[in-house]
């Protein structure tokens, strides 16, 4: 009988049906219905970007794979360089040339991700260094946003038209338009009452339903929740980190807001618009980049609700997601090393538990 | 009966379908018995028998060592063969002490075979020395010697048996069986070692996956001792790991590096309890023992009563043979179990199940890196972070993963079960443990050494000092003869002294 060399190995000789092909997997399968959706509400221009940018993560990832010398199929093949991409596309300005996607990915897969090593290794999430660094270095192309134009509709794009927009730098004016939080965050630089103003440029509805301009795939909230309730169903994410940012948002958001609702905005707008959403279930509980315990997660999330409430309220950027969630992964490493489960029949401490009275050993 | 929350565990698919339903059946005698010496936890047994001699079933064939050891028995009348060495029942397939045995079929008991008319006369000592002269070990797979369990009562306060019946790993189904058709004769071990432990409370906890066991438990404890209560347990692996069983069943968690009995309770196995049963009522030794054979490549799985020293190829010629190439042949459950590396090799007390994998169970995969997934985090019973272990011991800092709790950590494999990346984790955190008990050991033998070697020089010098003193005190001697002399030669006469002087 053949039997693989057995004294090397150990249990268990049973395995749960899982693989990191199939976490990549069942991550993309969520964020599908809110793709789809993006790319249906922004046409041809959105279709073309996000192609080029997963096309690009991918190909930076198989280079970067055979300079290493690792064997680039099963690596390619499980799914994170796909997610990185897909992830990055979904932040990005839908209309946006196609080279912000290729630089994205670049940055994506190159710097925050291979440099330090490939898969599991990067400290960062690798999105979100991409979005951050394309945001500074492309001020202008990173937040020219457009309304919704759905594909097929008769005043939008047809595939040729987009292909001028996407790869020949047309302009987009016609269409162009100001996400929520911009607008918001210009007229209350303008000292406007936003008690006022917001009834004309919030309707949660279409906030929650995503019919409005934004990034690609950041824009119905519904839908993207609808993904991360999967991901908690199929235990891909736990609860932690989502409840604890969005909780967190949420709270301060109602403190403020009751505080001087003239200048601060209730929880509802905070939770809908921007990357809120998509940021709690996909980039903050990126598994590689957030701690490892559930009490460490519940810091984590909590650090990152905090972060992008500050950002959006007194800072010069009106979205605070990327470097919410980037400042945080900073700390994951402190976080993990300070926070850890109970070793069972040890205290917090590390020490041994007292056995208690009724069983001393016998003198 | 209220039960309480433990932390972490996993699912694992239960697969005991394939043996459950099937009568423990007993297999015909084997051609050849190779019966290992060292079949528990301990100092291996010495032998009793000469090559050539013949042999009653439950005779003694190799003596206990020690305090902590067995006693090996005779599994059937016959001849012995040899007194040597064969391959062990153990990954390694290293050669060890065996003695084999030549069954002429009679399958006659020894007359000196003995029982007890009423083992609850007998005093605690008497009990344990019964249930060690009876070879029995802990069956459930730890293979601790149950006397020495027994005499716990002499260094801690008990006041609890838990029976555990949860038979968590997947495909196992011995205890199961042997609960489903003699739950009287375990209830009256389970009674015999209470007595023996002096202690009231007795609780026996079964996996609610084994509902026919659960009744037929309930029944026999109803017509015994009402004060055996038995207790369903959610079916969560590793449901057996004894602290985590007496953590269900109680709320009570075991200090860490101690024992259950450090809470007063003692844990032993249903097939133990049997075992007692046996030895105390009608003296037979442990000669036997159920195993599961089972697995997707097993052409008829079941549940049979082995003699120890029976070769696996036999079990496996008994089911009907392999339907299929296994990729693994496990001794035990597949979470916790051992691979075997070839057929031959004996069945022994702590064997439990015998499995042969196909590929489609076992659902190996290339290891890829960790990706900080946390389920093994999630898994871990004992709230250890595994990744972070087996990071540490992959770049060799053994005292970094010590320190995060690797000597807490019972190998239970949920995390290694549950990790996407296929890491293996558990041979990791083997390797581990193995170096660190070897650098242990030698740390050991190097102060040893060195004590040795302080003593030797300390002897040295204290002859040194003695042959000093020796050689002094001799001086001192002739100087004081040689001045008694001088003035004996100033008080005798010249010619005399001169005499004296050239004779010496
Ligand atoms: S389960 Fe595996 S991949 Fe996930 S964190 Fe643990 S070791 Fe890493
Ligand atoms: S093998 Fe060790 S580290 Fe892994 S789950 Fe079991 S106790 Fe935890």
């Amino acid at each position: 009988m053949r039997i693989e060399s057995p004294a090397a190995q150990a249990g268990p000789f049973a395995h749960q049906p899982v693989s990191i092909p199939r976490t990549m997997g069942l991550v993309m399968l969520a964020l599908l219905p809110a793709t789809l959706f993006g790319l249906w509400q922004f046409g041809w221009p959105a279709v073309y970007l996000f192609l080029v940018t997963v096309t690009a993560a991918l190909l930076a990832e198989a280079l970067c794979l055979r300079i290493a010398g690792k064997p680039v199929r099963p690596f390619l093949m499980d799914g994170s360089a796909l997610l990185t991409g897909w992830l990055l596309a979904l932040t990005l300005p839908p209309w946006a040339p196609w080279w912000i996607g290729l630089v994205g990915s670049l940055i994506a897969i190159v710097i925050a991700k291979q440099v330090f090593g490939g898969i599991g290794q990067n400290l960062f999430n690798p999105a979100m260094v991409a979005r951050v660094a394309l945001l500074i270095a492309f001020p202008l192309e990173m937040t020219s946003f457009v309304t919704p134009a759905p594909l097929f509709a008769g005043h939008a794009p047809d595939p040729l038209e987009a292909l001028a927009i996407t790869f020949g730098g047309q302009g987009i004016d016609a269409f162009s338009g100001a996400t929520l939080l911009g607008q918001v965050r210009t007229e209350l630089g303008q000292g406007h009452d936003l008690t006022a103003i917001l009834p004309g440029l919030f309707a949660p509805l279409s906030g929650a339903l995503g019919t409005v301009t934004g990034s690609l795939g950041e824009t119905s909230a519904l839908l993207i929740l609808l993904g991360g309730l999967f991901l908690l169903a199929k235990r891909v994410i736990t609860w932690q980190v989502p409840v604890a940012m969005l909780g967190t948002i949420a709270l301060l958001a109602a403190g403020m807001h009751l505080y001087d609702p003239a200048a601060y905005a209730g929880p509802i707008y905070h939770l809908v618009s921007g990357a809120t959403l998509l940021g709690a279930f996909f980039i903050a509980t990126d598994l590689v980049t957030s701690p490892v315990s559930a009490r460490g997660r519940l810091i984590f999330g909590a650090g990152c609700g905090l972060l992008v409430y500050v950002i959006r309220t007194w800072t010069a950027y009106p979205e605070g997601v990327a470097f919410a969630v980037l400042l945080m992964n900073a700390s994951t490493p402190l976080i993990d090393h300070y926070v850890k489960p109970r070793i069972y029949g040890r205290d917090r401490k590390g020490r041994p538990i007292e056995s208690g009275d009724d069983a001393q050993v016998r003198p | 009966m209220k039960l309480f929350k433990i932390r972490g565990g996993v699912h694992p698919e239960g697969r005991k379908e394939l043996a459950a339903k099937q009568s423990i059946e007993t297999p015909p005698l084997p051609h050849l018995l190779h019966i290992p010496l060292q079949q528990h936890i301990g100092a291996t047994a010495s032998p009793a028998v000469r090559r050539g001699q013949r042999v009653a079933k439950g005779d003694l064939l190799a003596a206990g060592q020690g305090t902590i050891s067995a006693p090996v028995h005779a599994p059937t009348s016959g001849r012995i063969m040899g007194v040597g060495s064969y391959p062990a029942h153990h990954a390694s397939g290293l050669s060890v002490p065996t003695i084999t045995l030549q069954p002429d079929g009679e399958d006659r008991w020894s007359d000196r075979i003995q029982g007890v008319e009423d083992p609850f006369s007998l005093d605690a000592e008497a009990i344990a020395a019964r249930v060690d002269a009876a070879g029995i070990v802990g069956l459930g797979g730890a293979t601790f010697p149950s006397a020495v369990k027994l005499n716990l009562r002499r260094k801690f306060r008990l006041q609890t048996l838990v029976i555990n019946g949860s038979e968590c790993e997947p495909y196992l189904t011995c205890d199961d069986r042997l609960m489903c058709e003699q739950p009287d004769a375990i209830l009256d071990g389970v009674r015999i070692m209470a007595h023996a432990l002096g202690v009231t409370q007795l609780i026996v906890g079964i996996e609610d996956n084994k509902p026919e066991a659960i009744a037929a438990m309930t029944v026999a404890a109803a017509g015994s001792d009402p004060a055996i209560r038995i207790a369903p347990l959610p079916s969560r692996y590793p449901m057996g790991s004894e602290k985590h069983l007496v953590q269900t069943l109680t709320g009570r968690e075991t200090p860490a590096r101690g024992l259950t009995a450090d809470i007063g309770i003692v844990v032993h196995n249903p097939a133990t309890a049997f075992a007692v049963h046996q030895a105390l009522r009608y003296g037979y030794p442990l000669v036997s023992r159920v195993v599961t054979v089972s697995g997707g490549a097993i052409a008829r799985p079941g549940n049979l009563r082995v003699l120890l020293g029976t070769r696996v190829q036999d079990l496996l010629d008994h089911c009907g043979g392999l339907t299929e190439e296994p990729v693994r042949l496990i001794s035990g459950g597949p979470m916790m179990g051992q691979p075997l590396p070839s057929t031959r090799v004996p069945m022994v007390k702590g064997s439990n199940g015998l499995l042969a994998l196909s590929a489609s169970e076992t659902r190996r995969r290339a290891p890829m890196p960790c990706i900080r997934c946390a389920s093994c985090v999630q898994a871990c019973p004992c709230g250890l972070v595994p990744l972070e272990m087996a990071a540490q011991i992959r770049v060799g800092n053994l005292e970094t993963a010590v320190g995060l709790g690797l000597m807490d950590c019972i190998g239970c494999g949920s995390c290694a079960y549950v990790c996407p990346g296929h890491i293996p984790l558990v041979q990791f955190f083997n390797y581990a443990k193995g170096e660190m008990a070897t650098r242990g050991r030698a740390k050991q033998k190097q102060t040893e050494t060195k004590r040795l070697a302080e003593q030797r020089t300390a002897r040295l010098e204290a002859l040194k000092r003695a042959k000093r003193e020796a050689m002094a005190r001799r001086k001192r001697e002739a100087a004081a003869k040689q001045k008694a002399e001088a003035a004996a030669l100033a008080a005798k006469p010249a010619r005399e002294a001169e005499q004296t002087l050239t004779e010496t």
